[in-house]
């Protein structure tokens, strides 16, 4: 195991590249997801349940979307023959980039959405009470629930850096332009290259590791 | 404002900026594209590393930079069909033929061979070993209802041995015959798992054989030879695809360095590919 990890840190500067090309492409996911989904997640979480049943059955239903289904839809929307195709999108980090969002974006909601509405009733009444509008309401219940909204948003992180399939898809898994850490794990087991696939694999588990420790600091630092 | 999310926050929303930067810097290629060639390939010519022998000698002589994608054989004509690639370098010479008579692609040509192998368990349990005709030996696993793992992914390893059990007469189906729809790397290891057989691209096997407890029970029936060919998407149907790129790449790979450099390519002390480009003239369709 300490062997596969040596492996793939000498290997070369090509593997700093994957590795970075994965922090990038899932974190400018994430953000654009946590834009998206909190903002929606907040929104409908303040709705009555019932009134939002059909939004958010469909929220709950695409946090399971199979990645590689997205990564399908994705590529027919964006190429060249497909409605975006003008835009050159296919097999370029942006494409993937879009995927990941697609991905991450429900769960960051439908978690978001559930914090929310665990927290609503009361703390909105007390809001409304000392007379806030509803932009400040919607912020005094995002405050409150942030420590649970971290969550929803290192969930879906670990949606976007785990998925192969849509990133394959769209990306193409091309050396040096869109090859990611998932794409090489899966291209090097497929070449029975089995260590370099596990070092890959380490070193991705690592940067997790990191990440969330970070985050979960965030979240500690929230519960004060 | 007292949100309390602390520098730690901070922190994480200034790395998420920079990441955000750093992509947007890297573009999304369309600058690129005028040097850059799209070539939609099969795993085994990637996975074998063939192309890492070729692609930069072709590179440093032409000022090309090859993105290599590289999926199955279905997968790499649809892609090349939609104009989502500027060339292909796939096994399935039939369907390329009907495709290059249905406008898709144009100035196809034979690049070079491998051959299938037919692999499986040690204990053969099929008692295949030692013959030397592929039809046979499919008929006798059948028979013998012993396990046979399919890549069933319409790849051109997959066609290649539906064809074979065309012949056979016999329609492969039940438990003992298993379609996994996977790449060839990992249903040789699911075989190798299964104690079953399968059909393999050499290359990929020579590649792998090491770590699995399979053998060839059965090579050199003429009908496990495996063509490749290599052709342009059709730049009349797709003009903002790279045609000049394209047929460079095609030049270069069938031109007497192309051919060299593929008879060269070994893997395992094993030649994998047998070059036989026709000369331009005669292989033209």
């Amino acid at each position: 195991m300490v062997q596969a990890f040596v492996l793939v840190v000498n290997r070369d500067p090509a593997m700093m590249q994957i590795i970075w090309l994965s922090l990038q492409v899932s974190g400018l996911a994430i953000l654009l997801a946590a834009l998206g989904g909190i903002p929606l997640g907040t929104w409908l979480g303040m709705r009555p349940a019932h009134r939002v049943r059909w939004p958010a059955l469909i929220i709950y239903t695409f946090m399971g979307l199979p990645p590689v289904l997205v990564g399908l839809l994705v590529y027919l929307l964006i190429s060249s023959q497909g409605p975006f195709g003008v835009l050159d999108l296919l097999f370029t980090p942006a494409a993937m980039v879009i995927a990941q969002t697609m991905l991450a974006l429900p769960i960051v909601a439908g978690l978001t959405m559930t914090a929310v509405r665990g927290k609503d009733r009361e703390i909105r009444d007390t809001a409304v009470s000392l007379g806030a509008n509803g932009r400040q309401v919607a912020l005094t219940v995002i405050r409150e629930a942030r420590v649970a909204i971290v969550g929803a948003v290192v969930a879906g992180l670990g949606r976007a850096l785990a998925e192969v399939g849509a990133v394959m898809m769209v990306g193409g898994n091309i050396e040096g332009q869109t090859r990611v850490m998932t794409t090489a794990i899966v291209l090097e087991t497929r070449r029975g290259n089995f260590e370099m696939a596990i070092g890959l694999g380490m070193v991705l588990l690592a940067l997790a590791f990191l990440i969330n420790a970070l985050l979960y600091r965030l979240q500690g630092v929230t519960q004060d | 404002m007292k949100t309390g999310w602390g520098k730690t926050g901070y922190l994480v929303l200034a790395v998420l900026l920079v990441l955000a930067l750093a992509a947007g810097c890297g573009g999304t290629g369309k600058e690129h594209r005028a040097g850059e060639i799209r070539l939609a390939t099969t795993t085994s010519t990637y996975d074998s590393g063939l192309l890492d022998a070729i692609i930069p000698v072709f590179e440093e002589r032409h000022g090309y930079r090859v993105s290599v994608i590289s999926v199955g054989t279905g997968a790499a004509l649809e892609i090349g069909k939609r104009g989502d690639c500027d060339v292909l370098l796939v096994h399935s010479r039939e369907q390329e033929l009907e495709l290059v008579r249905q406008g898709y692609f144009v100035d196809r040509h034979d690049v070079m061979y491998n051959d299938f192998v037919l692999v499986g368990p040690p204990a053969d349990p099929a008692g295949i070993a030692g013959g030397r005709d592929v039809v046979a030996a499919f008929r006798q696993i059948a028979e013998a209802g012993a396990v046979f793992i399919s890549r069933g992914d319409d790849s051109g390893t997959h066609r290649a041995e539906l064809a074979i059990w065309r012949q056979t007469g016999i329609e492969p189906h039940g438990a003992w015959y298993r379609s996994v729809g996977q790449g060839m790397g990992d249903t040789l290891r699911i075989a190798g798992e299964m104690q079953g057989y399968t059909l393999a691209d050499r290359g990929t096997w020579v590649a792998m054989k090491d770590r699995l407890d399979l053998k060839i029970v059965l090579e050199g029936d003429p009908v496990l030879f495996n063509q490749y060919g290599v052709m342009a998407v059709n730049p009349e149907k797709h003009p903002r695809i790279n045609h000049q790129g394209a047929a460079a790449l095609i030049d270069f790979m069938i031109s007497g360095e192309g051919q060299e450099l593929i008879a060269r390519f070994e893997r395992g002390g094993e030649r994998l590919f047998v070059p036989n480009a026709h000369p331009v003239r005669q292989g033209k369709w």
